[in-house]
Formats: C-alpha cells, sequence, structure tokens
C-alpha cells in the first residue's frame, strides 16, 4: 500500500475541472431557480454590507452621543439611537459584518470537523466506525441548543469561542452526513482500483473520495451558515454568546431588552436583518441542495426538469421529427 | 426484523453511560464553582468571610471526579435521586418532576400545531408543483426556518402591548386548575416553536408527495378515473407521510432545545427556564440533571422511531 506513485496526471484533471463545475452550478442556479437566486442576492447584499461597513457606516458603532440617547428615528440618526446614543443603523451595518464572520468561519471550521470525522470514519470502517459512531450518537441525543448552552457557560464569552464552540459543535453533528456520502462512495469500483494499484489510504480519501463528496459537503455547507448566524443570536440573545462589546444582532436584541416598551424599534431592526439574512442563505442553501442532491429532485428525468420544460422538450423535439420526415 | 431489534436495543446501556459521564464532566470544566459565587455575593452584601473547605466538604466536591460520578451514578440508579441543588439545598428530583409536564405540553401542542400547519400546506403544494402558489408556500417554509423564534416571540408579545394595550396572559396557570385558561396561555408559545419546527416538516412533505405522486400505481388510480381528492388523499399521501413520521421525529431534539428560549420568553415554569436559571447560578447537579433527562427522552425517542419505522414501511428491511 505504501508504493511510491509518481503519476499525477489524474490529479491534475480534476483540479481542472473544478472551475467548470462551479460555474456550471451557478449558471444552472440563476436559470432554474428564481428563489435560490434572490437568496443569493440577499447573501452579497449582507456581505457587502459587512465588508464595506467602515465606508457605509454613518457614524463609528460605539460612538456614544450621550445627550441624544434613546431617539427615534430622526433626520441625523435614520434608525434612532440606543441607550448611550449610540447610531442604531451603524450598529446593524457593523452587526453584518459580524454575524457574517461568524456564519462564514464557523461553518468553514464545523465542515472541515465533519470532513475529519466522517471521512475517517466511514471511510476505515470497522471497530473505529463503531466507536466513533457510538460518541457521534451520544452528542446527538442531547439537544444541540442545550450543548451550546453548556459549553458556553464554561468557556469565556469572545467571538473565538464562539467560532469554536459553533464550529466544533456543528462539526459533529454534520460527521454523519459525510459519513453516509463516504460510505456510499467508497463502494464504487474505482476506489478498488486505486486501492489495487497500491495508492495509499490517506491518497484513495484524498485524491478518489473526497473530490466525489463535494455535492454534500456543497449543501452542508451553504445549510449552515443561517444555522450558525441563528444559533450565535439565540445565545447572544440568552446573554451565553458574545460579549456586549461586540454588537451582534443577536447581543443588539439582547440589550434592546430593557427599553422594549419605550423604544421596540432597538429589537426590531436587528430582528428583521437577521431574519432576512438567514432567509436569504436559506433560500440559497436550499436551491444548491435541489440542484446537487439527486434524491431531492423535485423534476421530473435526470436535469430536474420541470413539466412545463419537459412538455417544451417533447414538443421541440416532435416539430424535429416531422421536419425530418 | 427482530435480530434488529435486539442489536439495536443492546445499545442502548453503552450510549446510556456514555451520556450519563459525559454530561457529568462537562460540567466540572466551568471555571469559578459555587464557592466562587458564595464568596462573591456574600461580599457584595458586605459580609464576611466563609471557609472554603468546609463547603467543599459540606457540597460533597471535595473528593475526586470520579468519587463524585460514581455517587451521582448511584444515587441516580438505586434512589432516583439527582442529589441536591447547590445554591438552594433543595432535591432536584422533585423540582424537575414538577416542571416536566410543562415542557411536556408545550412540545406537544407544537408539535400538533406544526404538524397542523405544514402537512396541508405542504400536500397543496406539491399537487401544484411550479406554481406561484407553490413558489409562495415554498418561501414562506424557509422563512419560517429563518426566523428567530426568540424575536419572533419578542415581538409577537411587544408590539400587540404598545398599540392596543394588549398583552398575552403571562401569569402562569396550571392546567389542572383551569385548563382553558391554560391553553389560551399556552397556545401563543406552542405556535412561535411550532411554525418554526413546520418549515422542514412542510418541505419534506412536499418532496415525498412529488416522489409519490410519480408512482405506477397513481397513474393506475388516476386511469381508474378516481377524483384528485380520493388520489391525493386516500393513495398518494398513505404512503408519502411515511418518510414524514420520521423526520417529526427527528425534530423532537430541537423541540426539545427550541423550548429552553421560549419558556424563558414567556417566562414559562418549565425545565428549560430551569435550566437557564441554573446556568445562570453554575449549579451543576440540575445543569447535568436537565442534559441526561433531555438526553434520554431523545434516546427513547430515537428508539422508537427505528423500530417502528419497518413496522410503518414493510419495504424497508433491517438486516
Amino acid at each position: 500500500m505504501t508504493t511510491k506513485n509518481g503519476n499525477a496526471a489524474p490529479v491534475k484533471r480534476v483540479v481542472n475541472k473544478r472551475p467548470g463545475f462551479f460555474f456550471d452550478l451557478l449558471r444552472r442556479l440563476v436559470l432554474e431557480k428564481p428563489l435560490g437566486t434572490f437568496g443569493l442576492g440577499l447573501i452579497i447584499v449582507f456581505f457587502t454590507m459587512g465588508i464595506f461597513s467602515k465606508f457605509i457606516m454613518p457614524f463609528s458603532w460605539s460612538q456614544i452621543h450621550l445627550l441624544e440617547r434613546l431617539q427615534g428615528p430622526t433626520g441625523k440618526y435614520f434608525l434612532g439611537t440606543d441607550e448611550l446614543g449610540r447610531d442604531e443603523l451603524s450598529r446593524l451595518i457593523y452587526g453584518a459584518r459580524i454575524s457574517m464572520e461568524v456564519g462564514l468561519g464557523a461553518t468553514l471550521l464545523s465542515t472541515l470537523v465533519s470532513i475529519i470525522i466522517g471521512a475517517t470514519s466511514g471511510f476505515l470502517g470497522g471497530k473505529t466506525d463503531m466507536v466513533v459512531q457510538r460518541f457521534v450518537d451520544v452528542y446527538m441525543s442531547i439537544p444541540y441548543f442545550v450543548i451550546l448552552l453548556t459549553l458556553m457557560t464554561i468557556l469565556p464569552r469572545s467571538l473565538i469561542t464562539i467560532l469554536l464552540v459553533l464550529g466544533i459543535g456543528g462539526g459533529i453533528a454534520g460527521a454523519r452526513l459525510v459519513r453516509s456520502a463516504v460510505i456510499g462512495i467508497k463502494s464504487n469500483m474505482y476506489v478498488s482500483a486505486s486501492e489495487a494499484v497500491g495508492s495509499s489510504p490517506l491518497r484513495t480519501l484524498l485524491v478518489h473520495i473526497l473530490p466525489n463528496i463535494m455535492p454534500t459537503l456543497i449543501i452542508t455547507f451553504t445549510l449552515g451558515i443561517g444555522g450558525a448566524i441563528l444559533a450565535e443570536a439565540g445565545l447572544s440573545f440568552l446573554g451565553f454568546g458574545l460579549p456586549p462589546g461586540v454588537p451582534s444582532w443577536g447581543v443588539l436584541i439582547n440589550s434592546s431588552q430593557a427599553y422594549l416598551q419605550t423604544d421596540p424599534q432597538l429589537a426590531l431592526w436587528p430582528g428583521l436583518a437577521l431574519s432576512l439574512a438567514v432567509f436569504g442563505m436559506n433560500m440559497f442553501g436550499d436551491s444548491i441542495r435541489d440542484l446537487l442532491d439527486p434524491r431531492l429532485r423535485g423534476g421530473v428525468g435526470r436535469y430536474a426538469l420541470s413539466e412545463k420544460k419537459l412538455k417544451e422538450l417533447k414538443e421541440s423535439l416532435a416539430g424535429k421529427v416531422t421536419a425530418g420526415k | 426484523m427482530g435480530a434488529y431489534a435486539i442489536r439495536r436495543l443492546l445499545w442502548i446501556p453503552v450510549t446510556v453511560i456514555l451520556t450519563t459521564m459525559i454530561v457529568f464532566l462537562l460540567v466540572r470544566f466551568i471555571p469559578g464553582t459555587v464557592v466562587d459565587i458564595i464568596e462573591s455575593q456574600m461580599a457584595a452584601n458586605g459580609g464576611g468571610t466563609i471557609d472554603r473547605a468546609a463547603i467543599l466538604k459540606l457540597l460533597g466536591l471535595n473528593v475526586p471526579v470520579y468519587v463524585q460520578y460514581g455517587r451521582w451514578v448511584s444515587n441516580i440508579v438505586v434512589h432516583g435521586s439527582f442529589g441536591t441543588s447547590l445554591r438552594s439545598s433543595q432535591p432536584i428530583t422533585p423540582m424537575i418532576l414538577q416542571r416536566i409536564p410543562l415542557t411536556f405540553e408545550l412540545g406537544l401542542m407544537a408539535l400538533i400545531i406544526g404538524l397542523l400547519i405544514s402537512i396541508p400546506i405542504g400536500v397543496y403544494s406539491a399537487i401544484r408543483q411550479d406554481t406561484i402558489t407553490d413558489y409562495f408556500l415554498r418561501s414562506l417554509s424557509i422563512l419560517l426556518i429563518s426566523i428567530p423564534s426568540f424575536w419572533l416571540g419578542t415581538m409577537i408579545v411587544l408590539y400587540p402591548s404598545i398599540w392596543w394595550h394588549w398583552a398575552p396572559p403571562m401569569e402562569f396557570i396550571p392546567f389542572f386548575t383551569n385548563p382553558i385558561g391554560n391553553l389560551g396561555m399556552m397556545i401563543i408559545p406552542a405556535l412561535v416553536l411550532g411554525s418554526q419546527q413546520s418549515g422542514s416538516t412542510m418541505r419534506m412533505t412536499r418532496t415525498m408527495m412529488l416522489e409519490t405522486l410519480r408512482q405506477d400505481y397513481i397513474r393506475t388510480a388516476w386511469s381508474k378515473g378516481l377524483s384528485e381528492r380520493v388520489v391525493v388523499i386516500r393513495h398518494a399521501m398513505k404512503n408519502a407521510l411515511i418518510p414524514v413520521v420520521t423526520m417529526v421525529g427527528g425534530g423532537i431534539p430541537s423541540l426539545v432545545g427550541g423550548s429552553v428560549i421560549i419558556e424563558y420568553i414567556f417566562n414559562l415554569p418549565g425545565m428549560g427556564r430551569l435550566m437557564i436559571d441554573a446556568l445562570n447560578g453554575r449549579d451543576y447537579p440540575i445543569i447535568s440533571a436537565i442534559n441526561l433527562i433531555m438526553a434520554t427522552i431523545v434516546i427513547a425517542n430515537n428508539l422508537f422511531i427505528d423500530l417502528t419505522y419497518g413496522w410503518l414501511d414493510p419495504r424497508i428491511h433491517y438486516q
């Protein structure tokens, strides 16, 4: 199994195919999934808001105007000010940045953890798989949010902690999906062939199995971002998430609790932004899943043609046949 | 099926033992022990010093962790006791038993509401596939998953109270003193929790209906001249809903987790509310006990789904 294998050509071919794959996915998304494209649009808006928050914010998110606190919307502060006179709109824009950081960072980490646990467990099989799966079973039997709450009580409240907790915590839960995808691919002939020519297990895993579970990974990733953002917001709302100095949308809703009756908009705006961002992520993820997962395809036939398109196709074919005659 | 069931049952003790270990050890890493909290509270109240060693001994924290674990498990097994609260010195078991019915009621109502919303919408969305209605209903289901329940709950309580000076009853009414009042009070929390759960069920129902509607026996049913209602309800739904049952069962953990936030917002004295209070007070016997109870509920639920699935769908064979 450890024989040196100098043939690098197949690796190159796999690498070269990737950009085409993503481009094709994007093209199909825009053409076939109006809802998913709408979601992608929302994601782009929120990411732009996060990346360029410095230039968009009318004030600094932490600038205190004590004389103008708890104001409703005015010409100067479009969405009003909070209990320290900080501009709500600026804090909302900066919140987008934090939520995007949490969403992307935690999901990248969790996908990585899922791959490490799921792929090794599924690929090695046997006793390793058995033991790992028992631990995953136990982990999954405690409600996810309750685990998060317990962990956040133990650990210091910071951005890094949240990223680690959501990343590793979510990763263990996602490991099962990756594992079943790996087991599905493992039974293919080309995996046996790779083993037969003497590739090391690591090479078989990296070159032949991982590229083929890409659809599962992409689905887990896109649908995970919204979940991570929501989890962070829920934790922060209860006071177990990010500290008050890091104004994510969840933190903003949490700090608005004392002023709800007089200034409900302080809770309204961050919640709306949160819902809209997660809505966009989920719409996008859902369409990507439709496009990639053969079992969940809604339409008819291999390429998920809708009834309407199938009819059009049949008609055009029928036209050609008669024309040929 | 028999062999599968036996193997499945044999794993249960292993899972449960591992769960108790994890649940017990998890909270032992909490920084700032309860003694620190007591000390800081006493300092805040302007009063005196404490004998740390004596308090540790009193709370049973002076022995190694594995001895603590052994005592904890044997107490649960032999006496059905989860120990006493570190803060109030009350026994935990009655405290939790008193709160379980409310969490159970909330979960059950949310489950029923979730199904009442999601199944009809999912089925309708499937039989009108790729129409405007279908797009609208699918967006709705994703929207329901995306809105955070804690925010929705807050808004539902907040805005009516500002606009019409109407607030949902926040005073807790026990079911057995006033069933109607109790249900009236529980309906809004259950609706918030249930609507969030309904999104994924709605999606699953739609997908399964679409798959079933393309089966040969459905074509046969159509060609016999049966009405749409009969084909959809009698023939298609019966089979399409089997995986949905599993899905609903699989949603139980998130229902239990979600009830923590809902109980907190609506001030309901259930297990979740107890959990938050215990987490804030670093009262780890209570945290461990609730974690273990929630895990046990989920393990039992998963076992039930696995075993009934084969019975519901005869096409499935276990090896």
